[in-house]
């Protein structure tokens, strides 16, 4: 039980709320509470395919200097949500403004001051590293002094240096991804759109992606990332939106969504054994509420220690874990394979 | 469709990347062309004779001259184009930074109309020195040869628009370039053919091209400029502005 504990303990991050603080209290200080204008603001956003609702009346607001993040399953309208931002999907109805220029109408305006890292890497496999920087800078008119300073910067920021001349197809996936998000950020945008900027990487490149993504953040860019994955989504994102089916379904820091929508402590339990075991125990529903996926249960309780006890007195292996994004977002959207 | 310079950013991606291939483009821009004028030049020459007062050689030097501008902005906006839309997905990445497809568009266009006039250039000299062009008036065939580049560059991102692989851009020279290649006054004069062949050649641009060129590459004057002229611009305004419809159709939706 002890041991249960601690590691439900270790696992809450402090960091995520002083961190989510932070922006807001930069735009306003203590003493004189200003109102705080969204940077992206979305009104009843409606895109169409063929007749079915890709976006479904999508409401958002982006505050200035936040992680936001998109959370949904594949074809959940993500995609299609940040390229309507962007102006690359012209809406079917409702309202956008991103920083403060409507869209579709004023997009190239408003793209002058975003940074876009796309879902695939689209690097320009004609050019060198230093090259894709270069030419890139000058699709937004950079030029001289500018050009040159902000590029050996960005070498630097992706961790690229003694690779400038590289061409592309030498690059690791990890790599690749860096220089993309080097090359959004060569307009020093105010806002960053990363589409699964992490999605393929192996653990060190994701970790390398995370830490560079929060020394934007503390810079005071604004980023709006799209994922699956909720450890990305929890360790980043000051709020997140979790969209189905072109829905926004639920809208609030992650700490706020698990408390709203799961008990604290989750049981998981598997196999054969397991299965008999629960079966056994008859209702559990005043403990705990059961859901079963195949032959994995897990169990959501907010009081979990008759249930341990018994658990360990039959000798049968379990995990006890703190409530999770991921349970949030398989209690919201469902348990079924999305394809 | 604003009218914007930004179209240049484009031109000088293009121009960077050919930069870095530099001898191997100059010697494609001089080598097939050079062995086509040589080879029919001499093969047929022999055979011809003169044409009129003018020896095969002469004639054909212009009509190739043309036709390298046609083939080589065909070329660029259909295939290397469909490679930087498709393949390299190059346009989204620009698409991410503030340009449209219109800038696009036309700056891949206009790269099209700068590679036709660098290899049509390139036989020019080749002409000039094995004295096959009459006088420094020929310098006036370089901006007409820009033009023509600029309107098949145009015709071929219309192809490149609904294209929806690299085996599409066959029916196009099959039913398009070729003929037109060997119906406007390329290797024979137009007056050899029946009346209607010769009123559809001139309702296609490269017979034109070579109305306004050959002249000028013979010591002559051409007529009917600004007739010529206008039919090769209504083919490029006209694919600039189809293309640019439906290209944006296809990446912005």
């Amino acid at each position: 039980m002890t041991r249960d504990l601690r590691a439900f303990q270790t696992q809450s991050r402090p960091g995520t709320m002083t961190r989510f603080g932070q922006p807001l209290a930069r735009q306003m200080p203590e003493s004189q509470p200003i109102p705080v204008t969204p940077l992206v603001s979305a009104r009843g956003l409606i895109k169409q395919y063929d007749g079915r609702l890709v976006v479904d009346h999508v409401n958002l607001d982006v505050m200035p200097g936040e992680c936001f993040g998109l959370l949904g399953p594949n074809g959940a309208g993500k995609t299609t949500t940040l390229r309507m931002l962007l102006g690359l999907t012209p809406p079917d109805g409702g309202e956008l403004t991103v920083l403060g220029e409507p869209i579709p109408a004023r997009a190239r305006e408003a793209r002058t001051r975003i940074g876009v890292v796309p879902q695939f890497d689209n690097l320009d496999p004609d050019f060198t590293v230093r090259e894709n920087l270069t030419t890139y800078a000058s699709y937004f008119g950079l030029r001289g002094e500018t050009l040159s300073r902000r590029v050996e910067e960005l070498i630097e920021f992706a961790n690229l240096r003694g690779r400038e001349s590289v061409p592309i197809q030498a690059l690791s996936g990890g790599m690749k991804r860096r220089l993309t998000l080097a090359r959004a950020l060569i307009n020093a945008p105010e806002l960053v759109v990363l589409d699964e900027p992490t999605t393929g990487l192996d653990p060190q490149a994701r970790h390398h992606i995370w830490q560079r993504l929060r020394m934007l953040l503390s810079r005071g860019t604004t980023l709006i990332i799209t994922t699956h994955y909720m450890e990305e989504a929890e360790r980043l994102c000051d709020r997140l939106a979790i969209i189905d089916q072109g829905r926004v379904v639920a809208c609030d820091t992650p700490r706020a969504l698990i408390r709203a929508h799961i008990e604290p402590h989750v049981l998981e339990l598997s196999g054969h054994a397991a299965t008999v075991w629960l079966d056994a125990q008859g209702n559990v529903s005043d403990i705990a509420r059961l859901h079963r996926v195949g032959d994995a249960s897990l169990l959501y309780s907010h009081d979990p220690r008759p249930l341990l006890d018994r658990l360990d007195s039959d000798g049968l292996r379990y995990l006890h874990r703190p409530a999770n994004l991921e349970d949030v977002f398989l209690k919201l959207t469902g348990h079924d394979l999305r394809d | 469709m604003s009218p914007s310079l930004r179209f240049v950013h484009v031109w000088r991606r293009n121009l960077r990347v050919w930069r870095k291939i530099l001898i191997p483009s100059i010697l494609g821009n001089f080598g097939e062309p050079v062995l086509y004028l040589l080879a029919f030049g001499y093969g047929f020459g022999m055979l011809v004779g003169d044409l009129g007062d003018m020896p095969y050689m002469v004639f054909l030097a212009s009509g190739i001259i043309c036709s390298s501008a046609m083939f080589t902005a065909s070329f660029e906006g259909m295939y290397s184009a469909y490679t930087r839309m498709e393949v390299q997905q190059t346009w989204s990445a620009m698409l991410g930074a503030p340009l449209t497809v219109a800038d696009i568009v036309f700056g891949e266009v206009a790269w099209a109309a700068t590679k036709g006039l660098m290899s049509a250039g390139a036989i020019l000299v080749v002409a000039a020195v094995l004295g096959l062009v009459a006088d420094a008036r020929a310098l006036l065939a370089l901006p007409v040869l820009l033009v023509t580049g600029f309107t098949f560059g145009a015709c071929a991102m219309v192809v490149t628009a609904f294209s929806k692989s690299y085996d599409f851009f066959l029916y196009y020279f099959t039913l398009a370039i070729t003929p037109m290649l060997l119906l406007s006054g390329v290797f024979f004069p137009l007056e050899q053919f029946p009346a209607p062949v010769q009123t559809l050649a001139y309702l296609l641009p490269l017979a034109h091209s070579v109305e306004l060129v050959r002249p000028l590459l013979t010591g002559g004057i051409p007529t009917q400029v600004l007739l010529h002229l206008a039919v090769i611009a209504v083919y490029g305004v006209a694919g600039l502005m189809i293309a640019t419809i439906f290209i944006r159709r296809r990446l912005v939706r």
